[in-house]
């Protein structure tokens, strides 16, 4: 059964050193648990952008809790670089496995189903597979000199994620972000906030039904409203720009990082380590 | 109407560069591809179709398979155009988009490679675009291969660089040479402004002529229909052409 969870109770779920996938700013970024998760969750995380990053990962890396980060990008957008990032990267304070968008979705996908590895085009002659040691160049079995890249399973521990709607059985309305799913389906269990919960089943019409993550994925369900700010939601509001200029102007330097922070989490934060 | 400025020129480049495509993929953060894109489409309108996929977009995006939905449909060919940009370009057509010096502590870091790990090697028609030109961004070689420019035998690759467009010169590729071609001239240069701004050699087509600029039916297009298309995903860039911001 899902649990219905406070977004602290929610980020204590976090261990350390767990492997968390969290989605792009474009696909439902569970942004209200970021400070909880900084305050209370886990320590030494690997984190698996689907398939990027942005502010989320940022704050995560400038507040010293990620070790590992599996990524494709991380950016601001139309704001710019991502400063925690660039100044972790710069100062070797990050194990980085850089990826490529596809790459990230194949693994995942490749977990999903159970199997070791699926192969993908592209890649080959890019120095993204020289320092990808864990990809390997095969031969397509079925057609003798035909290479192409094997990509191992990404088993993530848990994935987080923000919605609009969960059910009181724990079934998430996703809608058309079907990545969500794929995270969901590969990692082994999701944690998800939402902005309402409903009474009635989502999967009782047909045409909710479709765009439904089941609750078997779904360990802890969080209410949220808002939770994605200051990205945006998809059918629910829009990015606000601003305050995300206003967070890559700030985070230039680390005072103004963690005076953003504080004031997004509205509480101090705890000491970075 | 005032004469088309330098970045209209670049979306009337880029929506030539278009033209006969049925499918064109557009990265994040990139408005004026995503603007040539739109130009294309209103071009073209009445005549044929043409579908734009804008990364992030809720309302230029009509996939319902997740992000996994246009890497799908350019393994299978559905995508005809691409954008893709760099950090770094080199002679050989490679793409950096990972960061300048030894990986991993690169300086500076960019953001990463996004999807032109897959990308470059499978839509038949990439665009390299950056406006910037200069000998640090158009280099002899990158200091990190996001994407390789050419494949040996062995190799699938129905893609690659079809063009590059800078703020200063328009090139194509010739991917049996492995060298890009200078195939216009934005008015005001020459040739050799171009080699002395240019990391790395390169040929010049014999026909080579200035990049034409927008006919008034083209801008007026741009200044009204397309910036207000691009307006929804790019509302900040939008602001700084108009001057209204």
């Amino acid at each position: 059964m899902t649990d219905f969870i406070s977004l602290e109770a929610l980020a204590a779920r976090v261990p350390d050193g767990a492997m968390v996938a969290v989605p792009a700013d474009y696909g439902g970024v569970a942004m209200a648990a970021t400070g909880p998760l900084i305050a209370g969750g886990g320590r030494g995380l690997h984190l698996v952008c689907v398939p990027t990053g942005g502010l989320q990962v940022d704050l995560l890396v400038g507040a010293g809790r990620v070790r590992i980060l599996e990524t494709s990008a991380v950016t601001l957008g139309e704001a710019g670089g991502a400063p925690a990032f660039i100044r972790a990267v710069q100062d070797g304070a990050l194990t980085l496995r850089d990826a490529t968008c596809p790459a990230i979705l194949t693994g995942l996908l490749a977990a999903q189903k159970g199997v070791p590895f699926i192969p993908m085009r592209g890649l080959i002659g890019s120095d993204l597979l020289r320092v990808r040691p864990d990809w390997r160049v095969i031969e397509n079995p079925f057609e003798p000199g035909d290479a192409i890249v094997a990509i191992p399973a990404i088993r993530p521990d848990l994935a987080l994620f923000h919605a609009a709607e969960a059910d009181r059985d724990g079934n998430v309305w996703i809608g058309r972000r079907r990545e969500l799913a794929l995270m969901a389906y590969a990692a082994k269990a999701s944690l998800v906030t939402v902005e309402r919960i409903r009474e009635t089943s989502l999967l009782s019409d047909e045409v909710t039904a479709a765009g439904v993550l089941p609750a078997i994925y779904v360990e802890a369900v969080a209410h949220a409203p808002g939770g994605a700010k200051p990205y945006g939601l998809w059918g629910e509001y829009p990015a606000d720009a601003e305050e995300i200029a206003r967070y890559a102007a700030a985070a230039r330097t680390e005072d103004g990082f963690r005076a953003w922070l504080d004031r997004f989490a509205g509480a101090p934060s705890p000491a970075f380590a | 109407m005032s004469p088309a400025t330098d970045r209209e020129r670049l979306i009337a480049t880029i929506a030539n560069l278009l033209d006969g495509v049925r499918h064109v993929a557009v990265g994040a953060s990139s408005p004026i591809p995503a603007a040539g894109a739109m130009l294309r489409r209103a071009l073209d309108e009445g005549r044929r179709d043409v579908r734009i996929s804008i990364l992030g977009s809720e309302k230029h995006n009509f996939f319902t398979n997740g992000s996994a939905e246009l890497f799908d449909c350019a393994a299978q060919g559905r995508i005809d155009a691409f954008f893709l940009g760099g950090g770094q370009i080199d002679g050989e057509g490679n793409i950096n988009l990972v960061g300048a010096g030894d990986y991993p502590r690169s300086s500076p870091r960019w953001p990463g490679s996004f999807g032109s790990g897959l990308l470059y090697y499978v839509v038949p028609r990439v665009i390299l675009f950056r406006e910037e030109h200069s000998p640090r961004v158009l280099v002899e070689k990158v200091d990190f291969v996001s994407a390789a420019g050419a494949s040996g035998p062995g190799v699938h690759r129905t893609g690659g660089p079809h063009a590059l467009v800078t703020s200063l010169a328009l090139f194509g590729f010739d991917k049996k040479r492995r060298r890009f071609v200078l195939a216009g001239v934005h008015p005001g240069y020459g040739v050799d402004d171009v080699r002395a701004r240019t990391g790395f050699s390169f040929d010049c087509a014999p026909d080579l002529k200035p990049t034409p600029a927008p006919d008034a039916g083209t801008l007026s297009l741009i200044r009204g229909r397309v910036f207000d298309e691009l307006a929804e995903t790019y509302p900040r860039f939008v602001d700084a052409v108009r001057g209204t911001a």
